[in-house]
């Protein structure tokens, strides 16, 4: 299966334009969640969430502040291990397979399912060594040779290569924040994922560097599914094909972007997509 | 709420008088701050200053080290002999006749039996056996007269330092006539009665303090006297009543011999220098030397104008002396009080003259271990010491406090055991350190006898005593909470967000820990850890309790072997009677200072260099 996804990685992205053809095309499951109750201690976070995420689309979250949209997010590759309080019941699955069953580690299903942080946090390393972590300690490089093109594919999907080709021995950490974050996407993308998870990738990003990472999220929709925590109805707008509106930990409402945006069911997705709220 | 505040009327109240006032008061309350706080600053500078200043003062005294040029003729007995010739250079044959001889020659005049003792002392007594070490390394010289730089005792080089008290040229009017005494090698001195007011003054300044003193002792004596009686009172028996009358009785005899002494001692205070009044110099009196032309008088009587005395160091002159060819010396301290007798003094002068007194940089201080004599004392074994102690406790406590918080940190459940354990540790650094050295000496050196289950085994006890390893091994255990609670500050000091990146990527958390959190946290890691090795190099009370401040005279060469360490040495070297040891504590303070000022600043460069601000 490692090879596969090491297939798709590396394969040069085909540049396509959004389209309503692509989404009614790519309609396979990847993430398949039903009943997910997240509790902080005794506070209960998310409530009954069901959603089935499709693969080669991107699907926005959107919601008012603390609405568990985040906390949803983090369920998907289970970082809401490392928080000891956190209490995930419910059932997702990845591929058919129970992420949250016993003897799935942890460890390899962050590698099937990438994720990106809010703030763009490289570490205090080369650029060259930020991107080629992921394969390193999970042995997709045989060689030497083999893990340069691995990063510089990763650096090329994540439109980052031309800006950084002749430093890639200076720290991530001197890039400006929009070159950061498009990094970090390539240290996700370098993992050779399956899904990319991506938490409000853009809100400590300028309207400039957004629109690029923007442009990053839409290539990459092509070979992953891409799943997008955002405060931005425009950019929800822009880049998803599918939307989810979650509100006080419920998941109000789920469909195409389109309709969402144009004719939500829901009162609270219409005030909230209104700007009356939130 | 019936009342409605008008803010109109509260705004006008911040131009009132009443406001003036307390805007004057406000400001006045911040001047006084400010001038507690400086002063505060200024006393603390202040006793640095005062601190820094009295080591180093004390330091430089032992910057040089004074030796005496010896014309030595090398004549060596054959048991001396076997040893030069012993092709093992631990033996060393210490040749001391032919430093006596010497000596003997260069002083004037005969050297009498007690006189010799005296003499003798004037050089270190390891000066023969460097003297061997010169015959050892050139046997060639055997025969020969050489010249050879002695080591002065170690009375001598506080002496010649000016800490103990010179002879003060007095000076002498008009001319000194010098005829035999009525008695053998007695001489009576003639001179211009006006001469030597200060010797009198000086004399009679003895006496008066012998005086307060006699006084003093008849205070004790008489509170002595009240006491017994009252008990006499107060006594149930009468043996015990007659016990404390013969009590009365000797303290009475005392009090009273007392009271004559002093009367006696205030009496002859206003007479000394009064005509025709001969006055005898004792042992307990003021040093009188006179020096005409070569010739040094020591005096032990006198009276206006005329003084009889002894000859110290004799020449061919016989006198008599015009004014400006002798003078009188003054040693203002009585010679049962001095280290440095009459006799070393002049025979000292007489050196200095010479020029036979040279002053070197004093290596030995650095290069020598531990020794009895003050003069060869040096650091140099401690130094070793500590360096192994230390190379101990790093290796104990670093790892152990690196792996501790890093678990502590990154891996244990926050639970109320750890909590626990994390009040303990933040305790365990406030616990005194003598607490660890007890715990050190019963588990490391001594071990604990249990008697289990009918069987009789000891738990511990494993570590040579006086040895580096156990020091070290108990200063781990007082450095190991510093190194964790600075360890787990920097580990907590590493943004959340990479180890969320490095999770994130499919890390796992010991991945995450060694690849990410724990390189990023070593600059202050290691900050803290210097700081607590700092503080372990100057620890004291628990490495006495595990017996590193033993005597001992060679460097440790391995951590099991015997060995002290820096602040123990300064320890024995400060409880040492002889007062060499003084100045030589202060050294090895200012190279324990140096040291730990090397380590801080080593710490603050780390900090500088490798701080990160996320």
């Amino acid at each position: 299966m490692t090879d596969t996804t090491h297939e798709t990685t590396t394969a040069k992205p085909a540049p396509m334009p959004p389209s309503v053809e692509s989404v009614t095309v790519n309609n396979e499951t990847k993430l398949r969640c039903k009943d997910v109750d997240v509790f902080y201690g005794s506070t209960q976070a998310i409530k009954q969430v069901s959603i089935d995420i499709q693969d080669k689309a991107v699907t926005a979250f959107i919601g008012p502040s603390g609405c568990g949209k985040s906390t949803f997010l983090r369920c998907l590759n289970r970082m809401n291990d490392t928080i000891e309080i956190c209490n995930v019941t419910g059932t997702i699955e990845l591929d058919g397979g129970d992420i949250y069953d016993e003897d799935v580690d942890p460890v390899q299903l962050r590698a099937r399912v990438g994720m990106v942080f809010q703030k763009p946090n490289p570490f205090p390393k080369s650029i060259y060594e930020n991107v080629s972590y992921g394969p390193k300690i999970h042995g997709l490089a045989g060689s030497k040779a083999e893990l340069d093109s691995i990063v510089e594919k990763s650096l090329r999907r994540a439109a980052l290569w031309d800006e950084v080709k002749d430093r890639l021995d200076q720290p991530g950490t001197g890039l400006s924040g929009g070159q950061q974050q498009r990094l970090c996407i390539a240290r996700a993308v370098a993992t050779a994922p399956e899904v990319l998870l991506m938490d409000e990738p853009c809100s400590a990003l300028d309207p400039i560097a957004t629109a690029q990472v923007e442009e990053l999220i839409d290539e990459l929709r092509q070979s992953y599914s891409v799943v997008i925590v955002t405060h931005s109805m425009q950019q929800a707008a822009r880049v998803s094909q599918k939307t989810a509106f979650f509100h006080l930990g419920l998941m109000l409402e789920y469909d195409d972007t389109g309709k969402i945006f144009t004719a939500p069911s829901h009162e609270k997705t219409q005030q909230y997509i209104t700007g009356r709220f939130g | 709420m019936t009342d409605v505040i008008d803010f109109t009327e509260l705004s006008a109240k911040h131009t009132s008088q009443a406001t003036k006032r307390r805007l004057r008061a406000r400001h006045w309350a911040e001047v006084r701050l400010k001038a507690y706080g400086i002063l505060a600053i200024g006393l603390a500078g202040a006793a640095l200053l005062l601190l820094v200043s009295t080591i180093v003062t004390k330091t430089t005294n032992v910057v040089y080290e004074y030796t005496l040029a010896l014309e030595t003729k090398i004549e060596v007995s054959d048991r001396d002999m076997e040893r030069i010739n012993d092709p093992n250079p631990n033996i060393r044959a210490s040749l001391r006749r032919p430093i006596q001889d010497a000596l003997t020659d260069a002083v004037p005049g005969e050297v009498g039996r007690r006189e010799s003792r005296q003499l003798t002392s004037l050089v270190s007594n390891d000066a023969g056996l460097f003297l061997g070490d010169i015959v050892k390394a050139d046997p060639s010289v055997i025969g020969q007269t050489i010249a050879f730089d002695a080591l002065l005792d170690d009375n001598l080089q506080l002496y010649l330092k000016g800490s103990m008290g010179r002879p003060d040229n007095i000076g002498g009017l008009g001319q000194l006539i010098s005829t035999p005494g009525d008695e053998e090698g007695t001489y009576d001195l003639e001179f211009e009665w006006s001469s030597f007011g200060e010797l009198f003054d000086a004399i009679r300044g003895q006496r008066r303090f012998d005086a307060g003193r006699a006084r003093a002792e008849q205070r004790r004596q008489q509170n002595a006297v009240d006491v017994t009686e009252e008990r006499i009172l107060d006594a149930a028996t009468d043996e015990e009543r007659a016990r404390l009358q013969a009590q009365l009785e000797s303290f009475r005899a005392r009090r009273d011999q007392a009271e004559q002494r002093a009367d006696a001692l205030m009496r002859l205070a206003t007479v000394i220098g009064e005509e025709g009044l001969r006055y005898q110099l004792t042992e307990a009196d003021v040093s009188f030397l006179i020096k005409a032309g070569e010739t040094w008088f020591k005096v032990t009587e006198i009276e206006r104008g005329s003084a009889t005395a002894v000859i110290y160091a004799p020449s061919d002159e016989t006198g008599p002396w015009a004014e400006g060819t002798w003078n009188g010396y003054l040693l203002d301290r009585p010679e049962s009080t001095r280290l440095v007798s009459d006799r070393q003094a002049v025979w000292m002068e007489i050196f200095e003259d010479r020029g036979a007194i040279g002053q070197v940089l004093n290596t030995r201080l650095l290069n020598n271990s531990d020794s009895a004599s003050a003069e060869l004392a040096g650091i140099w074994g401690a130094v070793v010491g500590s360096f192994w102690t230390m190379v101990v406790t790093f290796l104990l406590a670093f790892p152990l406090g690196v792996m501790a918080s890093i678990y502590l940190e990154e891996f244990a459940p926050k639970n109320r055991v750890t909590d626990l354990i994390e009040v303990n540790i933040n305790n365990l650094a406030a616990v005194p350190s003598i607490v660890f050295g007890l715990l050190g000496l019963a588990i490391f050196v001594s071990g604990v006898p249990v008697h289990l289950f009918g069987y009789d085994f000891t738990i511990g006890g494993f570590l040579p005593r006086s040895s580096p390893l156990a020091g070290g091994a108990v200063l781990a255990l007082m450095t190991l909470p510093t190194i964790i609670i600075a360890g787990r500050a920097s580990i907590r000091a590493v943004p959340p967000s990479i180890r969320d990146a490095a999770l994130g990527l499919g890390a796992s958390r010991l991945q995450t820990a060694t690849h990410h959190v724990l390189p990023l946290a070593m600059p202050g890691i290691l900050t803290g850890s210097i700081i607590g090795m700092a503080q372990a190099l100057g620890e004291t009370a628990p490495l006495l309790l595990v017996g590193m401040n033993s005597f001992i005279q060679e460097p440790p060469g391995d951590p099991l072997s015997p060995g002290n360490v820096l602040p123990t040495l300064i320890y024995q070297w400060n409880s040492n009677s002889e007062r060499l040891f003084d100045d030589k504590t202060a050294a090895a303070i200012s190279v324990l200072l140096v040291f730990l000022i090397i380590m801080n600043a080593l710490a603050v460069l780390l900090r500088k260099r490798f701080e990160r601000r996320w």
